[in-house]
């Protein structure tokens, strides 16, 4: 029997305010334990929550940009649960008036746009951070309130990824999109992006849904396809084996790359949602959501159909540019000034994107300013310096922000285009190797190579090696 | 509707709460006096009335996101049952 695989995700994303969502404590991480705490988020008794405008601003934003429908009246209900990390007991979130539904993202895998319907979105305040201690018999957990009542996003799109590849293009694209919007920093680590997926089985051609099970404790995009690759394998030797598939929650173990049952939607939960008394209803007019439109930019996939068709640059090499805004800016900056596409594509796809990887640079604190990388290009098209020494003077400019000229004149690194000079050098190589002036005389073309070489290397790569080939074939032809 | 002892047991369960026989019969009783009195609102046309969620006309009421102080450790621990270092102790939390 051959089945299809149905997978939905519901996206987790901390907003980037600079304080909670009720309340003015700093959302900053990774600070001491349980000093970034209030008596409005530790949900001591009579206090009362006051929304924060931007990080409304941010989830209607983040709304708009996934094409949802706003709402006018949007409210915020209360979540009843009991979990340690949850200080009053419920989560302020919302179940009948989301901020925004009925949304999609198109996606793109492997050259074909696919477009997965967003169910809603919607603002909530973020729970406490367990900590299970390591000592063995442990019979106790600790909780950390710093990140109580920071404000998180949350993101459900409707069951209609088929594939691992689709699941993975939807969340880089999302991602992509949060940090466009700049509605969050999505840093996995941090935990301030988290995804959750539901995954089901059914027959193909068959419209119906399978049971969902649910997969939580994914801490990374890797983890999620894998554990959707272990689900999908576990269904369908269930399902072969005639059994049936129950709608349960599973836990991922990372580790051991298995999913194990948490606990089972027979005894689902019952949140007893209902309308927070302690907030005002938001009413967002026409006015603010066009407020709100005019600070979205040109998202990712516009943004990299428009590179493509303007500037005649290669899918691939689009997606490299488009992968971080901070990128696509610097290129059309550099554009701007300097009409080479082609060339500042290179340049920051390959040799920026690798310095950054090897260097392990910040992208975003990068100090090299579009003029800079122009006036480079420039100088190799003028024969200032050679392509070799402008890799050099870039991968300083990287880490000082230096001008290429700067660089250039203090390291001495303009390229020799002395005719003379460079006849004299070669004169020096030719004599002190003969044997390789043999070997070229009796058809070896790599020797030359060899000789150019060493030209280069005892001009220390200044030599103009246009102007060296040509000379040396000469002298020895 | 009618309240059984079993939708007690039920909400009992969720708010954590173990009750004896003789409560569970007395809630019984109450809640279904409750929900018949408040079924009298059921005789009221409601057809073309908005479910209302907030009870003063009021609305968008926000706050600025600037920080303001955070209270000190000593004060966020005062009314903890139980704390270890910087951290509130509970009991271990398993799943």
């Amino acid at each position: 029997m051959e089945y299809e695989v149905v997978v939905g995700l519901e996206t987790h994303a901390e907003l980037a305010t600079v304080t909670k969502l009720f309340c003015g404590c700093s959302t900053k991480f990774g600070i001491e334990p349980n000093t970034q705490v209030c008596p409005v988020c530790l949900g001591m008794p009579g206090v009362l929550p006051v929304m924060n405008k931007k990080a409304f601003d941010y989830a209607l934003k983040a709304a708009i940009a996934l094409n949802c429908k706003i709402d006018e009246f949007t409210n915020f209900d209360r979540k009843s649960y009991y979990y340690p990390d949850l200080p009053k007991n419920y989560q302020i979130s919302q179940n009948y008036y989301n901020l925004g539904a009925d949304g999609y993202m198109d996606i793109h895998v492997n050259g074909l746009v696919s477009r997965i319907r967003i169910h809603n979105v919607h603002l909530e305040e973020e729970a406490g951070k367990l900590i299970h201690p390591e000592e063995v018999g442990a019979d106790y957990s600790l909780v950390d309130f710093n990140r109580a009542g920071v404000p998180l996003l949350e993101i459900v799109s409707y069951p209609d990824m088929r594939n691992v590849d689709e699941v993975e293009s939807y969340m880089q694209t999302l991602k992509k999109i949060l940090l466009y919007t700049e509605v969050s920093d999505c840093k996995m680590q941090e935990g301030s992006l988290r995804f959750e997926a539901s995954i089901s089985l059914r027959k193909k051609g068959s419209e119906k849904l399978g049971n969902r099970v649910e997969i939580k404790n994914l801490n990374s995009m890797k983890s999620v396809l894998r554990a959707l690759e272990y689900e999908t394998k576990r269904q369908t030797d269930s399902l072969g084996r005639g059994e049936t598939i129950d709608r349960e929650t599973r836990l991922w173990d990372e580790v051991n790359e298995k999913s194990a049952r948490m606990r089972s939607k027979e005894e689902a939960q019952d949140y007893r949602y209902f309308p927070e008394p302690d907030l005002l209803p938001v009413l967002v007019d026409r006015k603010w959501i066009a407020e709100i439109k005019e600070t979205i930019p040109e998202l990712p996939l516009a943004k990299k159909q428009r590179f493509m068709e303007v500037f005649k640059l290669s899918d691939y090499d689009t997606s490299l540019l488009v992968e971080e805004k901070v990128l696509a800016d610097l290129f059309e900056d550099c554009i701007k000034i300097l009409d080479r596409p082609k060339v500042f594509c290179n340049w920051i796809a390959n040799d920026l994107l690798r310095e950054v990887n090897e260097k392990k640079l910040d992208i975003h604190q990068l100090p090299v300013r579009p003029k800079q990388l122009a006036a480079l290009v420039e100088m190799i098209e003028k024969g200032t310096i050679s392509s070799t020494i402008a890799k050099e003077v870039f991968s300083e400019m990287i880490l000082t922000g230096n001008d290429p000229q700067v660089i250039v004149e203090e390291k001495k690194l303009t390229q020799i285009n002395d005719e003379g000079f460079i006849g004299a050098v070669i004169a020096k190589i030719i004599s002190s190797n003969p044997s390789a002036i043999e070997d070229y005389k009796k058809g070896k073309k790599n020797a030359l190579v060899f000789l150019v070489g060493q030209v280069m290397k005892e001009t220390k790569g200044k030599a103009n090696p246009k102007m060296v080939n040509e000379l040396l074939q000469k002298k020895i032809d | 509707m009618k309240i059984k002892k079993k939708d007690i047991e039920y909400v009992a369960n969720l708010s954590r709460i173990e009750l004896s026989e003789i409560e569970k019969e007395t809630f019984v009783h109450q809640l279904n006096d409750i929900l018949s009195y408040i079924e009298k609102l059921n005789r009221l046309n409601t057809e073309t009335v908005k479910p209302m969620s907030c009870a003063i006309d009021v609305t968008n009421i926000f706050r600025e996101d600037i920080v303001e102080p955070s209270i000190s450790l000593e004060d966020t621990q005062l009314n903890a049952p139980a704390i270890k270092g910087v951290f509130f102790k509970v009991p271990k939390v398993i799943e």
